[in-house]
């Protein structure tokens, strides 16, 4: 490395120090590897893996129940009144699974098209006015969107309102599973543009060319060619629509009725005064989104974030 | 390649579902205005007395003023951590690579309340006393992801050979990052840092869990909602946001735009226009 | 190209550093308050003397407990500044209390308790008895409020009670008629879905009350004592009851939009909830079906608590005639003090009996105000009762 010692001996002290820094780093890239990655990988392992852990094991201890102290004799019973058949919670775990697929597929069909729009149809100043019309609502409180909504199902809320104004009848949307599913997909459709759009945006024109230039028509050049690569966006945003479906406990308590109990309400309830069980119950969605995520990852949907 | 009858039936799809996402906006712009304080439909009575009240309130104040500083400090971890880890993932092979993307999106993934749950039972046992540190902590578990994978796919589609390059001409570590990776990575760290910024700013599950006796924005809507005395208050704190955070957010689109890579085109061209770029600086 | 020069950027770099040491040594160091001085009753177990202030008093509260309109004063009396923790349920606040080795975890002075999470926080020692002749206005109080057996144990006051709130009948006078005249409204199929009920465990109590009337057999002798088949029968009961209901409400605001929204046309509630929609000129009245349940809220002071002269002080003036008044208006209950009432008429007329302050005692005695499900029964020995875990499984089994 004749030529770099040239460089190095050359010029200040302190940039003679750096420069030999950045060699030795660079001789060695596992090194910077590790220390790139040391400070977040340390603090992410301690800090959350380590205390995903834990929660885990203490779903296999039991809660006092009248101090509420978590008492650490091993048993399977959280698990065995989980799993039940005559209790409740598997039928919940099945409705927020049920929820979280039924929305993602409605966000992914309603976002589609609009991403697709912005990404490749529209002209500049639209787009910008669009992605911007998009990114917006996030900013917007998740909890007052959510009073909006309620005002607009209500009995007598817009919605009626407006019915009844074109002479049509009362719908009785309050409260009831379809008001959730309408709300869910409303809160999380940013979500999922967002990462079909950056998809979508990246497809080089050539391809689109060189398809054309093959003889595909539109239709097959977007079933063969865009949608292909189109893919791994819809499945990231599906990991936001899913996960954040059914972890949720505020929608069923302010937009569902009296089936709406979903795994986020029975963890809330239970996380003060009988944790383990709460862990024991929160397992099921650590379970269905590690899966999830596996499956995700192969679709090449990491990329797409 | 599309006609025209797909090109027309996009755009007025693409404008209904942007007015679905718009429409409960308006409704919230509208009950900002609202004389009482129960959100009934339609509004009897009209008054702007919310907007003094909320303009006085000490605690509306404090609890933006929280939110932004919270989302601050987070963002810039986020946009630390973030970068670190992906600049490890995306250039150099090691064992457990693999791994880092998994573990890193499992607090975005998984539950806020599970993540919560165990934040919780973390700083109970490490004896850590509720504060606001505790409060970014929660909110940087998620927010590194979304850096971090912008960063990965910016880096991605760059070459490594940039950074050699740069060596080749004589640059230390330092230079280097300053000539050649910053500009490359702006975009995507602009990108990452907003979605960060607004996951942290609107999030209430975590902080409710991880907060001591701070209120941050979301926490104060929700002690509002359950009250409900002042409910159009937080009407007209929601409304304030999106007028607020509007310039800002068209300001980092346009950034985006501008300076990032020319997004048609095939790769090649991607690659000489940034090396054109490099060479310009 | 512009360099920094060596020594500032040496200054940078070590001013940043030794700068988050000192952010990580504070934050370290306990969040929310300054550090106690005089704490020297704390330890004691029965705070004797008053001292002065410490200058900061940390409180775990239903929102709005404490709101400035009526604790500005006594910040600026006391110099006691004042620092919230909003809970949402009683079981978020008996986990922020037991957290970090209990007592508060040396971090908080005060609990705002309902009594279904007291006689939970008394019996995990988190909170300590005080002296109760300290609070002047106590000897004021209703009787059934200067010892409850939900913050009296063997005679010691783990804190003294502070506001109150019985379970009403609220419905819609165009919807509902003839008026309701008892609970059995709410059981009854007439006005199916259009009826609403807490989304509470607690509510199972409701249930058996209802039941101790119309199934004696059952043998209920106390509603929050329920044996496995008690639990059961009221269990069933709320399942039954399930087909009837628009929704469980979880906040009294949302509970107000059901009503004006024309959702609910009847549902168990609070005085809050009438008197709010009837400022909003909505067609609603309520009645108090006796007997019928009732929360009641008690100051609760926590074992470790950092600032106990300030926790104190706070006890005494919450408890006054004048502020009882305020902090009834402000979040919509009633005082335990009855000297409130004129108080009470001057900052909202009529509120005094709307709130059903001024009631023959004899009203309160038939108030079974809620008491932490524990497994020992009071009216037998023969049988453990169900604990409130138990209970919140049957909710979770009626909601889910």
């Amino acid at each position: 490395m004749a030529a770099d010692a040239g460089v190095i001996e050359t010029g200040p002290p302190i940039r003679r120090a750096r420069l030999r820094l950045s060699g030795f780093f660079w001789r060695r890239p596992w090194l910077r590897a590790v220390g790139l990655l040391a400070l977040p990988l340390a603090v992410f392992l301690v800090v959350y893996v380590g205390s995903l852990g834990v929660l885990f094991i203490s779903s296999l201890w039991t809660s006092n129940s009248f101090t509420s102290t978590i008492e650490h004799t091993w048993t399977f019973a959280n698990y065995r009144t989980i799993f039940s058949r005559a209790g409740p919670y598997l039928h919940i775990a099945g409705f927020t699974l049920e929820m979280a697929a039924v929305v993602t597929l409605t966000c992914a069909v309603l976002a589609f098209p609009l991403a697709f729009f912005m990404a490749r149809l529209a002209g500049k100043r639209t787009r910008a006015l669009f992605f911007v019309m998009v990114l917006l609502p996030l900013w917007s409180s998740y909890l007052v969107r959510l009073y909006a909504w309620q005002t607009i199902l209500a009995h007598n809320g817009a919605i009626n309102w407006a019915l009844n104004g074109l002479g049509l009848p009362d719908q009785n949307l309050a409260y009831t599973n379809i008001a959730m599913w309408i709300v869910y997909t409303y809160v999380w459709l940013p979500f999922m543009v967002l990462p079909i759009y950056a998809a979508l945006e990246r497809i080089p024109d050539s391809y689109l060319e060189a398809s054309a230039d093959l003889g595909a028509r539109g239709w097959r050049t977007f079933r063969s060619v865009i949608l292909p690569l189109a893919l791994p966006g819809v499945v990231a945003g599906s990991i936001f629509t899913f996960a954040l479906t059914l972890g949720d406990y505020i929608t069923p308590a302010l937009i569902g009725g009296t089936n709406s109990d979903m795994i986020g309400t029975i963890v809330y309830q239970n996380f003060s005064t009988n944790l383990p069980f709460a862990a024991a119950f929160a397992v099921i969605p650590m379970a269905i989104m590690g899966a999830y995520l596996l499956i995700a990852r192969r679709l090449g949907a990491f990329e797409a974030l | 390649m599309t006609g025209r009858g797909t090109r027309i039936s996009l755009a007025v799809w693409s404008v209904l579902v942007i007015a679905f996402l718009w429409i409960p906006l308006a409704i919230i712009a509208l009950y900002a205005f609202n004389g009482s304080t129960i959100q009934g439909w339609p509004i009897t009575s009209w008054t702007t007395h919310w907007f003094s009240v909320a303009w006085h309130d000490p605690d509306v104040r404090g609890a933006f003023e929280l939110s932004v500083k919270v989302g601050a400090i987070t963002t810039v971890i986020a946009l630390v951590l973030g970068t670190m880890a992906a600049a490890a993932v995306a250039r150099y092979r090691f064992f457990g690579r693999e791994a880092v993307s998994f573990l890193l999106v499992l607090p975005l993934a998984l539950p806020g309340i599970i993540t919560a749950m165990a934040l919780v039972s973390f700083f109970n046992f490490a004896g850590i006393q509720a504060s606001i540190w505790t409060i970014v902590i929660g909110h940087a578990t998620f927010c590194v992801v979304v850096v971090y994978n912008n960063v990965v796919a910016r880096l991605r589609r760059s070459s490594a050979s940039l950074i050699e390059a740069s060596q080749d001409l004589g640059a230390d570590g330092w230079q280097t990052f300053r000539f050649v990776l910053w500009p490359v990575l702006s975009t995507a760290l602009v990108a990452g840092g907003l979605l960060a910024f607004a996951l942290s700013f609107d999030e209430v599950i975590v902080t409710t869990f991880t907060a001591g006796a701070q209120q941050t924005l979301p926490i104060f809507i929700l002690d509002n909602i359950r009250q409900g005395q002042q409910l159009p208050v937080i009407n007209v704190v929601a409304f304030a946001v999106i007028v607020i955070t509007a310039i800002p957010v068209a300001l980092a689109q346009r950034v985006m735009r501008d300076t990032g890579v020319i997004r048609r085109g095939s790769a090649q061209v991607t690659e000489a226009v940034e090396a054109a770029e490099i060479a310009a600086v | 190209m512009r360099r920094i020069p060596k020594r500032s950027r040496v200054t940078v770099v070590a001013v940043a550093a030794v700068t988050a040491a000192l952010a990580l040594v504070a934050s370290g160091c306990g969040g929310g308050g300054g550090g106690g001085g005089g704490s020297t009753s704390a330890s004691s177990g029965t705070t004797t003397t008053i001292g002065k202030g410490e200058g900061s008093l940390n409180v775990i509260e239903w929102p709005y407990y404490t709101y400035k309109s009526f604790a500005g004063p006594f910040e600026k009396q006391t110099g006691c500044i004042i620092h919230r923790k909003d809970a949402g349920t009683s079981q978020e606040m008996f986990a922020l209390m037991h957290a970090n080795g209990g007592g508060g975890g040396g971090q908080y002075d005060l609990v705002s308790a309902s009594g279904d999470a007291s006689l939970r926080l008394i019996d995990a020692g988190d909170v300590q008895p005080i002296d109760i002749n300290q609070i002047p206005s106590w000897k004021e109080f209703l009787p059934v409020f200067k010892s409850p057996p939900h913050n009296t144990v063997d005679g010691k006051h783990y804190g003294v009670s502070v506001q109150w709130g019985p379970n009403t009948l609220i419905y819609n006078t165009q919807n509902v008629s003839p008026a309701p005249t008892g609970w059995d409204a709410i059981y009854g199929s007439k006005y199916k879905g259009k009826l609403t009920v807490p989304n509470n465990a607690i509510q199972i109590a409701d249930a058996a009350l209802y039941l101790m009337q119309t199934k004696p057999s059952l043998g209920i002798k106390d509603p929050y004592e329920l044996t496995k088949d008690q639990l059961t029968a009221a269990t069933q009961l709320l399942i039954s009851q399930k087909p009837l209901l628009k929704r469980y409400w979880n906040y009294a605001a949302d509970e107000i939009a059901s009503f004006k929204n024309g959702d609910v046309s009847m549902g168990a509630g609070w005085p809050y909830q009438t008197l709010q929609l009837q400022g909003d000129k909505q067609p609603v009245k309520e009645i108090v079906p006796l007997p019928t349940t009732g929360w009641a809220d008690t100051w609760m002071l926590a074992a470790k608590a950092p600032h106990p002269n300030c926790a104190m002080k706070w006890m005494q003036y919450v408890t006054t005639p004048k502020v009882e008044a305020q902090q009834a208006i402000v979040f919509g209950e009633t005082p335990v003090n009855p000297l409130a009432c004129p108080y009470m008429n001057k900052i909202q007329k009529g509120s005094c009996a709307a709130y059903h302050l001024n009631e023959p005692a004899s009203y309160y005695n038939k108030i079974k105000f809620w008491k932490t499900p524990v497994p020992q029964c009071g009216w037998t020995t023969k049988q453990t009762c169900m604990d409130y875990n138990a209970w919140v499984q049957a909710w979770a089994q009626v909601t889910g």
